[in-house]
């Protein structure tokens, strides 16, 4: 019986792309997946192909397939490779048009196939309720996403169209690593226990560096060799759903039942409910054993029948953050923080500066957890953010802080300034009837 | 015993929801964190950072891998989206929690 080699050549839009073309290169794999879409990405790509209709798609989708189309396809001696991505983001037509130039350039020749039926902008509704209370209808003009996450449906059929390169908008994704499996393996879209397995492989693999001793290291405690050249995963994977997690023989990294199980439970609520469009997976019983040096293997998880609504990220505008930072050190430096602090809060009173929301805090004293230092550090670096409705009121924040140099305490140094526009997102369900995938050649 | 020596951890996010798992380096030490580590002490820790009203903090047990998974609703404040946090995915939640004090 055979085994399925996957791997993952990214766990986000801007990750390393080496790693990938290592796996690429020296994995011995059927499959790699590169999952490249945070929660509000394909927001943010929509609105790039607002500006440029040919475009919403990962910006690193021509640099990394570049890199990695040559291993592609049928080569003698080795697996027939293929690759499965949703850097389509929002617009997987025009990736796989791009995709098809890279290929004809490097005189390869490579089906590739796109994936699409996410985008159910036109299908809601005004009245339809978002989980933070609002209906669409109040979003007005601000809308300006609507994505439904697709399981394995739409790659399943490239794959059976026999494509090389699978790409596509927002799919759930495990479903990305979880096509494949079904595919292969020929299992049933109802095999809820092969489903849940799979399903495991796939969040294993989906953050890709993080279950191979990336977001692990802790001196001391937790050591990680060569993260410089950190391996990417790969599955081996048998037509009963049994699994080994590895990585390149060689590449920096570790692959351990500890990092295993920070990555089983990572973006995970209930342990024994992971809920996909293919799966509702139960990892509540998973156990991990190490087999060999960065080789461990993954039992114990099921599935039980699917939901029968499917998860809805609607993306829209909601105002400008605007925020300045400026650094005091030495001795008083944070009496003379807290005192800036106090300035530039009542400055944005007196100019009347109108925020939704404003943060004013010492990095190095009380940013990330609220005030829990009792010691005094050499340097602190006063940071505020606001959330305004116009840009014209966020840009003042970062100016406040910035006339701190003439106008504030003594000493502050090294101020920056940003402004940026609000792109939020928050979901709606919709019945798994009204969302279709389908294939564009 | 500070429980940055017994365990470690990772934060993940969804929504304006963290989860922080707490995974114990050694099988026998598993028994006295699911003791100590109830989800009315991790609520009381990150005191101040959740939302007013925020669901309450639920924990699940994972005893196959000797781990704990808090979920803290409304802990993001707004989601990574919206919040002026440095930290918006709140990432580095779990690395705090790691101070609480475990007893022997």
């Amino acid at each position: 019986m055979k085994t399925l080699r996957i791997g993952s050549g990214a766990g986000y839009s801007g990750d390393r792309i080496e790693p990938a073309v290592e796996l690429a290169e020296q994995g011995d794999l059927d499959y790699l997946v590169f999952e490249c879409l945070a929660e509000r990405t394909i927001a943010l790509a929509q609105q790039a192909r607002i500006g440029d209709p040919a475009g919403g798609y990962d910006p690193l989708l021509a640099e990394r397939m570049r890199r990695v189309l040559p291993f592609v396809g049928r080569h003698a001696g080795k697996r027939r490779l293929r690759v499965i991505t949703n850097m389509g983001a929002a617009n997987p037509v025009s990736a796989a048009v791009e995709v098809r130039r890279i290929a004809r350039e490097l005189g390869l020749s490579c089906k590739v196939l796109a994936v699409v039926g996410d985008d159910v902008l036109a299908e809601l509704r005004p009245e339809q309720v978002l989980d933070n209370g609002q209906t669409l209808g109040s979003l007005g003009e601000r809308l300006i996403s609507a994505n439904a996450y697709l399981g394995v449906d739409g790659i399943l059929d490239a794959l059976r169209e026999d494509a090389d390169v699978v790409i596509t908008g927002r799919v759930a994704d495990p479903s990305l690593f979880l096509a494949p499996q079904m595919f292969e393996f020929g299992w049933a879209a109802s095999d809820w226990e092969l489903l849940g397995r799979g399903t495991l492989v796939g969040h294993l693999l989906e953050c890709a560096g993080q279950v191979s001793g990336g977001y692990f290291a802790e001196p001391g405690l937790k050591n990680v060799d060569d993260l410089a050249r950190l391996g990417f995963p790969l599955a081996e994977i048998d037509a009963d759903g049994a699994a080994v997690i590895t990585k390149v023989a060689g590449s920096g990294g570790l692959v351990s039942p500890a990092t295993c199980t920070e990555q089983l439970i990572y973006e995970v609520h209930d342990p024994a409910a992971y809920l996909t469009p293919d799966v509702t997976a139960d990892f509540s019983r998973v156990t991990f054993t190490q087999e060999s040096t960065d080789r461990v293997r993954a039992k114990g998880a099921t599935g039980r029948v699917r939901p029968e609504q499917v998860k809805v990220s609607v993306g829209y505008l909601d105002g400008w953050i605007g925020e300045g930072q400026i650094s005091y050190g030495g001795p008083g430096a944070v009496a003379r923080a807290q005192l800036a602090r106090d300035i530039v809060l009542k400055r944005l009173a007196l100019t009347g500066v109108e925020m939704q929301e404003v943060r004013a805090e010492l990095i190095g004293m009380d940013a990330l957890h609220g005030p829990r230092s009792s010691v005094e550090p050499w340097e602190v670096r006063l940071r505020v953010a606001a959330r305004c409705d116009e840009r014209s009121d966020a840009v003042r924040i970062g100016n406040e802080v910035e006339t701190l140099y003439t106008n504030g305490p003594a000493g502050g140094g090294g101020a920056s300034k940003s402004v940026r526009q609000v792109v939020a997102v928050a979901s709606l369900m919709l019945p798994r009837d009204r969302v279709n995938a389908r294939i564009e050649a | 015993m500070k429980l940055h020596t017994l365990a470690h951890s990772r934060t993940g996010d969804k929504g304006d929801t963290s989860n922080i798992s707490i995974i114990a380096y050694r099988a026998e030490d598993y028994p006295l964190l699911c003791e100590q580590l109830t989800a009315e002490r991790v609520t009381e820790f990150f005191q101040g950072l959740r939302e007013p009203g925020a669901a309450p903090v639920r924990r699940y047990e994972l005893p196959n891998v000797q781990a704990l998974n808090f979920v803290l609703p409304g802990i993001l404040r707004g989601g990574v989206t919206r919040s002026l946090a440095l930290d918006a995915h709140g990432k580095c939640l779990g690395s705090a929690l790691l101070e609480l004090t475990v007893f022997d």
